[in-house]
């Protein structure tokens, strides 16, 4: 497979748990993850806020060195760097007037590339339930998680605006993975894809507060032992917000790649487990 | 007390924002709008805000639109799309708010020292200058720039951080960050 990998900002920072566990896995499962080289910020929120052409350019341009290793698919695990990059290409491919402003800025700049196609942008959740498949993660299962308890938890932007893959308030396709691993999924938990906040949460501590202390304490009541996420945004409000909230009882915020990877077997510091504050009780 | 008039004549109604967002595909779709509620019943944030998005909406339909540009509303919009998916007249409400963002910040007219819309620009900012983002150093930036007191409010979280080995201050950079202005630079000129 030819899959190109966009780390994004936090992968490299507060998220390197997620850059170590997909990576861990990814290999595990056989699968080679190509580091874009000197891939930009895709924006996240902000940019947009700013300037709308040029958010769409950032992205643009990652596709385009993208595009040079001849990749196929671009590999994003941040919800807000898939989502840009996303829509990125989708404007290029739907809106030809975005289109050749894009192109023929970029050629005017001094980048040879020729305007052609974009490698397809995919989430590492899309390419184990999709691309790998559940059957062959299944086989490589070494360690089932049994007695487990997860709950599932996917945020917003990788579910909307587009639901390519799943649906946008009660997604599955996070549950069906990690049933897989022998762990007991609670599917039923109805606030999936209700946000954490993001990075209004991260200077508002208020709404912060509010939000993600209604996901842990739903998430407790429901009888889940820790929280599987698909975002560093989430993984970092999720167990920041932790820290303030009285009669905490901490749950443990992992990344379903390190869930999974338990699975694999693998060992808890190739799945970056000394990055988390608050440890699962299940580890190698 | 000061007696003072709290409604507005139909003659000091001032329709351009809703002129100008009209000029914007996603923004000529909120003359769809049904005033359902439908988004702020969805909205997590909507409860901190000063108007709901229906609100907002109405706002700028009926002409008040100083009061939406300079509103806290816009900047609690997280960006969940929420209400875009959830909107039975399939009004795109996130762009929408991002679009309002972006004139609220062009036209200074955002809270003063709140911190979300400063977040947004010093982003920009970091990005545009190095072509990546330091997490840290972002934060730092704000708290300048908003409430330096703050600072030690942050002191646990950085301790945390430090403790799970996740802070770094080293600013993250790409190769030729100059060559990024460029380009942005000359979009910035083509997107006008």
């Amino acid at each position: 497979m030819n899959l190109a990998y966009y780390p994004g900002c936090s992968l490299k920072g507060t998220g390197k748990a997620y850059e170590k566990s997909t990576l861990a896995v990814f290999s595990a499962l056989g699968l080679e993850l190509q580091e874009i080289p000197d891939w930009n910020c895709c924006g996240a929120t902000a940019y947009m806020a700013v300037d709308a052409l040029a958010s769409k350019a950032l992205s643009f341009r990652n596709l385009v060195l993208a595009q040079k290793m001849e990749a196929k698919w671009v590999v994003a695990p941040c919800s807000a760097c898939y989502l840009n990059l996303f829509k990125a290409r989708k404007e290029y491919l739907d809106n030809k007037p975005t289109r050749e402003k894009l192109c023929r800025t970029l050629k005017k700049t001094g980048w040879e590339y020729e305007c052609s196609g974009l490698p397809e942008v995919l989430h590492p959740l899309h390419v184990l339930t999709e691309l790998v498949g559940l059957e062959k993660i299944r086989e490589k299962i070494r360690r089932p998680l049994k007695g487990l308890r997860v709950v599932p938890y996917y945020g917003c932007q990788l579910v909307r605006p587009y639901d390519g893959y799943d649906d946008p308030v009660h997604p599955v396709k996070m549950d069906l993975l990690l049933e897989v691993t022998g762990a007991e999924v609670i599917s039923d938990y109805p606030l999936k894809t209700r946000c954490c906040g993001a990075s209004v949460a991260g200077v508002l501590e208020e709404p912060g507060l509010n939000l993600n202390g209604a996901l842990i304490k739903e998430a407790k009541r429901r009888g889940g032992e820790l929280i599987a996420t698909v975002c560093p945004l989430c993984q970092f409000n999720l167990e920041t917000y932790q820290r303030k909230t009285e009669n905490a009882g901490r749950m443990p915020i992992l990344y379903f790649t390190q869930v999974l990877g338990l699975a694999l077997g693998l060992e808890g510091k190739a799945l970056g487990m000394e990055h988390l504050l608050y440890r699962p009780r299940l580890e190698v | 007390m000061e007696i003072k008039r709290t409604i507005a004549y139909e003659g000091e109604l001032d329709k351009s924002l809703l002129t100008r967002l009209s000029a914007l595909p996603e923004g000529n779709l909120i003359r769809r709008c049904i005033q359902c509620g439908t988004c702020s019943g969805v909205c997590p944030l909507s409860i901190y805000m000063d108007s709901s998005p229906r609100k907002l909406i109405a706002l700028i339909r009926e002409g008040f639109g100083k009061e939406v540009l300079s509103s806290f509303t816009i900047w609690l919009c997280s960006s969940c799309y929420s209400c875009t998916v959830s909107c039975p007249q399939e009004i795109p409400i996130t762009e929408i708010m991002y679009a309002l963002k972006r004139m609220a910040l062009e036209e200074k007219t955002y809270p003063r020292r709140f911190p979300v819309p400063v977040l947004a620009r010093e982003f920009y900012r970091m990005v545009f200058k190095e072509g990546r983002n330091t997490e840290a150093l972002l934060v730092l930036r704000l708290l300048a720039k908003t409430n330096i007191l703050k600072t030690f409010s942050y002191l646990p979280m950085g301790l945390n951080l430090m403790l799970t080995r996740r802070l770094s201050l080293k600013k993250e950079k790409i190769s030729r960050p100059s060559q990024l202005r460029k380009f942005l630079e000359a979009i910035k000129e083509v997107g006008k």
